[in-house]
């Protein structure tokens, strides 16, 4: 393979991991916290596709389109709900949506 | 002479990568934040290239930095100023917290992948042409991955609905 070893990549997936749990812990904004979740899913799927190709096996791309799906899957629900909070005029901040906390 | 341009063209992608993934967390502004991941999704799009996944390359670009970022985007002028994000808030202990732990995680990965290098990360596997090309998936995904490929469909299909249920408002509240 021309270029960078594999794990050059495994390491920008780790950071890339990095900073999507961190835009996950430290935003409050529920639109913000889905782009990160996004960022993780990216991460993980780099991390997929760099293993596919190293062991030449297909398998992990396939796992990385589906995880692609259920990503799309989640956005779409993620969205809902932040227009139906919206919508019932309820503050978009992840620290106050507390109702369903016991 | 092709393996120094190879480089060339990973350290933009993952650089772009980085930095976007950055401003996307960063960003105040929700807009910009949707915009900034666009443009890491596109470079992740690069490094799949760069890793022989052409296939997904493109559903990446066409999937996600398409048709749900569109839809993303779409929400946040929706929403309007109710979108804004701002920093403030939350007790500094627990951002220390998120910090620590966001780090703890990164250097975990980063010690287990050089205790790892030497061993499997080199000498990648010889690939023909047509690894990771549409025919290739696809035969894959309808033979021995069909329960996945069916299962994803519905899920899908459970997302839109559920996208809809959400979407509309019940009579009662509408009022």
């Amino acid at each position: 393979m021309d270029g960078p070893d594999v794990g050059w990549y495994l390491i920008v997936a780790a950071i890339l991991f990095g900073i999507g749990a961190l835009g996950v812990m430290l935003r409050r904004s529920p639109l913000i916290v889905l782009l990160s979740l996004e960022i993780m899913l990216n991460a993980a799927n780099l991390t997929l596709i760099a293993f596919s190709r190293q062991h030449g096996n297909l398998d992990g791309q396939i796992f990385a389109l589906s995880v692609m799906a259920v990503a799309a899957a989640e956005v779409a629900i993620g969205l809902g709900l932040i227009v139906a909070m919206a919508r019932r005029r309820i503050v978009l901040d992840v620290d106050q949506a507390s109702a369903l906390r016991g | 002479m092709g393996n120094v341009l190879v480089w060339i063209v990973w350290l933009l992608a993952a650089g772009g990568c980085l930095g976007s993934g950055v401003a996307v967390v960063s960003v105040t502004d929700p807009f910009y934040s949707a915009l900034a991941l666009i443009g890491n999704l596109a470079s992740l799009a690069v490094l799949y290239l760069l890793l022989a996944a052409e296939f997904l390359a493109a559903a990446q670009v066409l999937v996600y930095a398409g048709a749900v970022m569109v839809m993303f985007l779409f929400v946040v002028a929706y929403l309007g100023g109710r979108a804004d994000a701002p920093w403030a808030g939350g007790p500094p202990l627990l951002r220390m917290a998120a910090v620590v732990a966001a780090a703890a995680l990164l250097v975990e990965v980063v010690v287990v992948l050089g205790l790892a290098w030497g061993d499997n990360l080199q000498d990648p596997a010889t690939v023909s042409g047509s690894f990771g090309s549409p025919a290739e998936i696809g035969e894959l995904f309808l033979t021995d991955h069909l329960l996945a490929f069916e299962i994803t469909s519905i899920v899908l299909l459970v997302a839109a609905i559920g996208g809809v249920v959400l979407g509309t408002t019940p009579e009662k509240e509408a009022e």
